[in-house]
């Protein structure tokens, strides 16, 4: 069947939920919250119009228990679905943990908010970056057609590793923010996506197995280095259906790093999610006005793509990496990270860190260019003024 | 030795085995036995969740199980959760559930799992109506992690964290009736049963999986080590605790009570019967004893009325 995409105008929410429709998904289990709730509202609605069959929705009394069902959904063997935000993706923290040791591949949709308090509703990465070490992988989508190919992807991905994976989307600027997304018909998406292939099943009961017993020190060890294995293996998985769904859809995700203008930049600006896109047309102008200036935009954060960021580091002077996130008593968290892959190697340049846009705060062309600036001046004196810029504080 | 069928079908405790020997369960313990009639009942298409409390120790470490029926452990509030999701997809992947010839979906959790942290869990599954049942087994405390009180502890009992000193004890709450609270639901079937009781307990278990719906049924189970009490004084203690009206045997079925024992009709004997052989009780007084009657009486006089109004 020739792909012809079906254009929609929708929020990344809807988005979201087409994805989980044509993913074929089995159990849904959620929790309200703002600004994640028209996912699940949405996925509901197919559901009572009969637009998705064969499925089981399951509205849960917390995100503690939407975790705990989507996992015993998934360790039954089935598909299975559900989304967060902030407060939520906080509460479901112990049992990330437990999906991503029973080795399930759910697939979660996390809608980046500022944690509380104070109260703030708006986008901040830090919700989604403080679940680093579960053991799920993640995605940052820049626009609404990330999110529902970021999906789609994901079960992919997920089910050949063994492990979750989370799509994250920010808050309003794309969840509640209508825009065009190409999607893919069923029977291709269908051809793309099969039927899960369960690791294990609670079902075989021939063969009756124990899941998440006791691991004594003689092999939990072992346990947890099989999960660091996946996690690894997980790139060369990430870059092959990156580069199927770019053959069969035209939109090519097999690099981990998404590299705009980079090849001559004198520096790049690098992060995660929708700011990007901001900083992709910053970046256009900035190159009529004679920067030599490009974007990095990191897709996987976990797992990491530190082979990739060697690649782009050490053709460039400079790199300028922008946190919509925090770790209280160091940095931001992708500087963190970016500057920890490199060090032992051979690529040095210099690299600031500008904390921006927390809690909803506007992030706009107008201050990438004064970033650009700044880190004219920085490349030119050949030294830091600053490492880490609270590029937004009032002072 | 192999039970002739013929004497198999007379027997009304099933004499298949699928709880294995060799578990690690003290001696005496009676949550072990109580899973060991679970598995004897509904035989291996059931799909076990069990979290953080004895009964994962008791089940065996990786690459073990003493259980011949798939089993999920999890983390200690889910219980009610994880079975929810795993009944979705079951029904989703078209498996017959509940039923003589369907798959059980069994949660299995102690008191402090239940009563405690795990209770936002268990409402939510009764109150959707999942097709499942939990069983909560009561052994009064948290003995996974060496004898902590729980909501479900009596009042008078000493815990590690709740000691009797010299003047005082720290227990002065009365046990929380989990099964009011489960109750209030409306499910379709609760139950209390005891492991002194194994046919009253394998019949519930029966009619539980007949019983379309959520169905729950709270178990006493004596705990030696943590009650401070006689490995072999098990199986009397659970039925002196029936006896004295302590932990009385019934049934709430679709709106109606019904009293299994001790009789309505009878005077319960007192509770210092129960009281007897455990150590937890020990700094108990006169005047406390007194204290723990009037509340056991007073809780029986309600259920009799709630058996005489609803039977
Ligand atoms: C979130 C969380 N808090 C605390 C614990 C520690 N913990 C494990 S088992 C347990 C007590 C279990 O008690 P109960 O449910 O009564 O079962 P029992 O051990 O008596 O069989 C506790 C507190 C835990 N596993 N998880
Ligand atoms: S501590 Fe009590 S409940 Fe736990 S295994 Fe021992 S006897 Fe059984």
């Amino acid at each position: 069947m020739e792909y012809k995409p079906i254009r929609k105008v929708v929020s990344g929410n809807y988005a979201a939920a087409y994805a989980v429709k044509h993913a074929r998904v089995e159990v849904v289990a959620a929790y309200p919250i703002t600004p994640q709730t028209s996912i699940i509202e949405k996925i509901a609605e197919f559901i009572a119009n009969d637009e998705i069959e064969n499925i089981q929705y399951v509205p849960v009394e917390s995100e503690h228990s939407a975790m705990a069902a989507s996992i015993g959904a998934s360790a039954t063997g089935a598909r299975a679905f559900t989304a967060t935000s902030a407060q939520g993706l906080a509460l479901m923290h112990e049992m990330l943990h437990w999906a991503a040791g029973a080795r399930l591949p759910i697939v979660m949709v996390d809608v980046n908010r500022a944690m509380a308090p104070p109260w703030s509703v708006w986008d901040d990465q830090t919700d989604s970056l403080s679940q680093r070490d579960t053991g799920w992988m993640q995605f940052y989508a820049e626009n609404n057609q990330e999110v529902y190919d970021g999906v789609l992807m994901a079960f992919k991905i997920a089910e050949t590793v063994n492990l979750p994976a989370m799509v994250i989307e920010s808050a309003f600027i794309l969840s509640h923010t209508y825009d065009v997304v190409e999607m893919i018909p069923q029977e291709l998406v269908d051809e793309f996506l099969p039927p899960r292939k369960p690791l294990y099943t609670l079902t075989d009961f021939d063969n009756p197995i124990s899941v998440g017993a006791l691991g004594t020190p003689s092999d939990y060890y072992e346990f947890r280095y099989k999960l660091a294995k996946a996690m690894e293996d997980a790139k060369k998985v990430i870059h092959e259906v990156g580069k199927e769904f770019g053959e069969r859809f035209g939109r090519d995700y097999s690099q981990m790093i998404e590299l705009y203008r980079t090849e001559d930049a004198d520096f790049v600006f690098m992060g995660m999610g929708s700011l990007m896109g901001t900083v992709k047309q910053a970046v256009d102008l900035l190159r009529e006005e004679g920067y030599k200036v490009g974007a990095a935009k990191v897709r996987w954060f976990r797992p990491f793509p530190s082979e990739e960021l060697y690649e782009l580091a050490k053709n460039v002077q400079a790199i300028a990496v922008l946190d919509r996130n925090f770790s209280f008593g160091q940095e931001g968290i992708l500087f963190n990270e970016a500057k920890g892959a490199l060090y032992n190697t051979d690529a040095k340049p210099l690299m600031k860190n500008y904390i921006v846009g927390l809690g909803g705060r506007d992030f706009t062309v107008n201050d990438v260019r004064k970033i650009a600036e700044n880190m004219k001046a920085i490349i030119d004196k050949g030294e830091l003024d600053v490492e880490v810029d609270w590029y937004h504080l009032k002072r | 030795m192999e039970i002739p069928e013929n004497v198999k079908k007379r027997l009304s405790i099933p004499a298949d085995e699928h709880f294995y020997a060799g578990h690690t369960a003290c001696q005496g313990c009676g949550a072990s036995l109580g899973l060991r009639y679970v598995l004897k009942t509904y035989g291996k298409k059931t799909i076990f969740t069990i979290p953080a409390c004895c009964s994962t120790i008791i089940a065996g470490a990786w690459p073990y199980s003493t259980l011949d029926a798939p089993l999920f452990h999890t983390a200690f509030e889910t219980t009610g959760a994880v079975m929810s999701g795993v009944e979705a997809a079951l029904k989703v992947k078209g498996y017959k559930v509940k039923g003589e010839d369907g798959v059980m979906v069994v949660g299995w959790a102690g008191d402090g799992g239940t009563a405690d942290i795990g209770l936002q869990a268990l409402s939510g599954f009764l109150e959707r109506g999942h097709d499942a049942l939990y069983i909560m087994y009561d052994n009064e405390a948290y003995m996974n992690t060496g004898i902590q009180r729980s909501g479900s502890t009596p009042y008078g009992a000493w815990t590690t964290n709740t000691p009797g000193g010299k003047k005082h004890f720290l227990e002065k709450r009365h046990k929380k009736k989990v099964i009011d609270i489960v109750i209030a639901h409306e499910i379709p079937y609760a139950a209390t049963a005891s492991v002194a009781y194994p046919e009253d307990f394998i019949r519930k278990l029966k009619k539980a999986r007949d019983t379309p719906g959520p169905s729950f049924i709270q178990l006493f189970a004596p705990c030696p080590t943590g009650w401070r009490s006689p490995t072999d004084k098990s199986i009397e203690l659970a039925r002196l605790a029936v006896q004295t009206a302590y932990f009385p045997l019934f049934e709430y079925e679709n709106g109606k009570y019904k009293i299994n024992m001790p009789s309505p009709k009878k005077e319960p004997k007192p509770i210092e019967e129960f009281l007897k052989y455990q150590g937890r009780f020990k700094y108990m007084t006169k005047e406390d004893i007194e204290i723990l009657q009037q509340w056991v009486n007073h809780e029986w006089e309600k259920l009799k009325k709630l058996a005489e109004i609803f039977g």
